[in-house]
């Protein structure tokens, strides 16, 4: 299987702020009844994004910038801490990259939301929390200014501006080596599994 | 040396190290349900591989399963065809399945401990973030995404990297009226929604060591909601106990070598740990959320937080949190008018919680504005609680007494919040729109709050109403 090394996101950006955002408030559970990950990426954020009477409400996923990012499929989210919350659902990162997120930039990230994002490819890259608030409110009075995720490089910049960034090493080298996905490696170690395997009793039932 | 049960566990399931640093870590026990494993049995196909050690999945239908209604097909078709995908997915693989015509389906975190299938020493992992409530076996066990899924489906195994170990102690008796849940909500409440991001939480100290094994079920199954994906109690004689005899327990012959086994996986006396924190039992008073994270609690008699005494990142979430909430700033949260009230779920839906409740509904009915269900976590505990009449309580109190499922908590069912309802729930999450209903309003409590809340149809004192 071979990968696409993902060294360098560079792209529109959209700032979605406010900490703890869940992934219920990513993606509604009623969206989790289906048997596939189509389709998920109109729904993302969609109770935020439109009130009880159906009517569109003022966020920034209706923004003519969030418009631009899902045409051009490719876009950064700047993101505040902990977000990714909650429940294990990868129809989160599936139905914010659906919709042309390719990268998250924020102060924190809940790990299994960080673990499904990597393993699909997108970035999530950490600022500290002065740099955070400087990127987002760039982000925010900036809109038509690429920003750049270097993966490589560890830094976000936009314009004149750069910020140290930061990812677990793990995940930096999965993404710039173009082993992202962790199965072809997963596969080969098949007689060491059966090792493994074979000194646990209760593997065999006992 | 002496190490962590975690660092013991890890080690004991260490296959290789991974090119990018990882560790390839087998996965003993697997466990699944229709919402998370469809896509990845989809993958699975595409790649065209095999289900590499199907005798180590095991399957059940939870999320979806409507809790009204007994017979199929289900009026909704979309829960037929999840239920109906799992169905053929475990009857091609050779996976085995808790159907739910099997009289042992249930919440995927309650049959793996019924079943025997949740053991000491072992390795759990789960496409649903609730997974760590299996740790109060003592097992290593969390929630993982779909890919995943895929992952140990293909190779039993995960590209994970090692946690640190947080203690987190509590000593002490916990005065009548106060449950593990109340325990959880208040560790959650100091340690906040992500100060267990990049932990395990090892919980220890006499309370625990008091509690039952469901009690500890309880505190294991919330640590995701303090930003832990993993949770754990030791093992002891009490877990030994629990397991022996149930249908996936080691047979007599291999018994004693299994517990043995078992008991050596404990953490050692002196082990090195990232991080202690000591809480004292006495301290915990009955505890509610009142906001739209599960850190956002208090003791039911104090007033919720005024926003000038917040930081500015918590005082903005708290804005939102209280305009969601329709509640206001320094007041009570005792006497908020209730609609509904929930018991059940992975996080309290178990006999002991029925029994708990019932002990004190006996004679009580629910107040004539509150919609009540009662919905045990799984078929055999709705067959035992049957068997102890505690059905007939609950009805006679006015609960709807339903199927087993994850109802309510989540609303992937037809178990939902209407409006802005506000729901006093006995489950995990108060995240906006968790219950169903966009502007629903949820109140995470213990389930005998709740029960105070029905009778009275208000978020108040469970130890008032029930002179407890």
């Amino acid at each position: 299987m071979s990968l696409a090394q993902i060294t360098q996101v560079k792209a529109l950006a959209l700032a979605v702020p406010g900490d703890d955002i869940d992934t219920d408030r990513i993606i509604p559970a009623r969206f989790l009844r289906c048997v596939t990950f189509d389709g998920l990426g109109e729904h993302a954020f969609r109770d935020e994004r439109t009130g009880p009477d159906g009517k569109e409400r003022p966020h920034p996923m209706n923004s003519a910038q969030a418009a631009r990012i899902a045409a051009a499929k490719q876009g950064v989210m700047v993101v505040g801490f902990n977000f990714g919350c909650g429940s294990s659902r990868e129809h989160a990162p599936q139905s914010l990259w659906r919709f042309g997120f390719t990268a998250f930039v924020g102060g924190s990230f809940a790990e299994i939301f960080f673990g499904n994002s990597t393993t699909l490819g997108v970035p999530c890259l950490t600022l500290s929390k002065v740099d955070l608030a400087e990127c987002d409110a760039f982000v925010r009075a900036n809109p038509d200014v690429e920003v750049t995720v270097d993966v490589v490089q560890l830094t976000v910049s936009a314009g004149a501006k750069t910020w140290k960034a930061d990812i677990a090493a793990s995940a930096r080298d999965g993404l710039v080596k173009g082993k992202w996905d962790p199965i072809a490696d997963l596969l080969e170690g098949a007689d060491a599994v059966a090792k493994t395997a074979g000194g646990l009793a209760y593997v065999a039932g006992k | 040396m002496a190490k962590t049960l975690f660092q013991k566990v890890w080690e004991a399931h260490t296959v290789r190290k991974l090119p990018n640093g990882q560790t390839q870590l087998f996965i003993g026990t697997h466990l699944i349900h229709e919402v998370t494993s469809p896509q990845a049995f989809g993958m699975l196909r595409d790649l065209g591989l095999k289900v590499k050690y199907p005798q180590r999945t095991f399957a059940t239908v939870d999320h979806i399963v409507p809790t009204n209604e007994l017979k199929e097909p289900y009026s909704d078709p979309i829960a037929q065809e999840m239920i109906e995908a799992l169905r053929k997915n475990t009857k091609d693989y050779g996976i085995r399945f808790f159907d739910t015509t099997t009289g042992t389906q249930g919440i995927v975190h309650m049959v793996g401990p019924e079943q025997g299938i949740t053991q000491p020493g072992t390795t759990i992992a789960c496409g649903d973030s609730h997974t760590a409530t299996h740790g109060a076996f003592g097992a290593i066990a969390f929630g993982i995404g779909t890919t995943q899924v895929r992952d140990v489906l293909a190779t039993q195994t995960l590209a994970l990297s090692p946690l640190k170990v947080r203690r987190i102690e509590v000593n002490g008796k916990l005065a009548p009226g106060v449950y593990a849940k109340d325990v959880i909500l208040h560790i959650i409440r100091v340690l906040g929604v992500n100060g267990g991001i990049g932990f395990a939480y090892e919980y220890a100290g006499t309370t625990f060591d008091g509690f039952s094994l469901e009690e500890r079920m309880t505190v294991c199954n919330m640590s995701i909601e303090g930003g832990a994906r993993c949770g754990y109690v030791n093992p002891d004689q009490k877990t030994f106990d629990y397991i022996k005899g149930k249908p996936f327990a080691p047979k007599a012959a291999d018994w004693d070598a299994a517990v043995a086994r078992w008991a050596s996986f404990a953490s050692d006396a002196g082990c090195r740990y990232d991080d202690v924190k000591v809480f004292k039992a006495e301290d915990i008073r009955p505890t509610v959320t009142w906001g739209i994270t599960p850190g956002q609690a208090i003791f039911i008699d104090e007033k919720m937080p005024a926003l000038e005494t917040l930081n500015a990142a918590d005082r903005q979430t708290a804005e939102d949190a209280y305009a969601h909430m329709k509640l206001a700033p320094n007041t009570p949260i005792k006497g908020t008018k209730v609609d509904v009230c929930f018991l059940g779920s992975c996080t309290n839906g178990r006999i002991s919680d029925l029994r708990e409740v019932a002990k004190y509904l006996k004679g009580r009915k629910v107040s004539p504005s509150v919609k009540a269900i009662v919905v045990p976590g799984s078929q055999l505990t709705a067959i035992q609680a049957v068997h102890e009449g505690l059905d007939k309580i609950y009805i006679e109190a006015g609960f709807e007494w339903r199927g087993a499922g994850c109802s309510m908590c989540l609303a992937m069912n037809p178990d939902k919040l209407v409006g802005d309802q506000l729901c006093a729930s006995s489950s995990n999450r108060n995240f906006k729109g968790r219950q169903g209903s966009q502007t629903g309003r949820t109140v995470l409590m213990s389930p005998l709050m709740v029960a105070a809340a029905a009778i009275t149809g208000q978020v108040t004192d469970a130890r008032e109403v029930f002179k407890v």
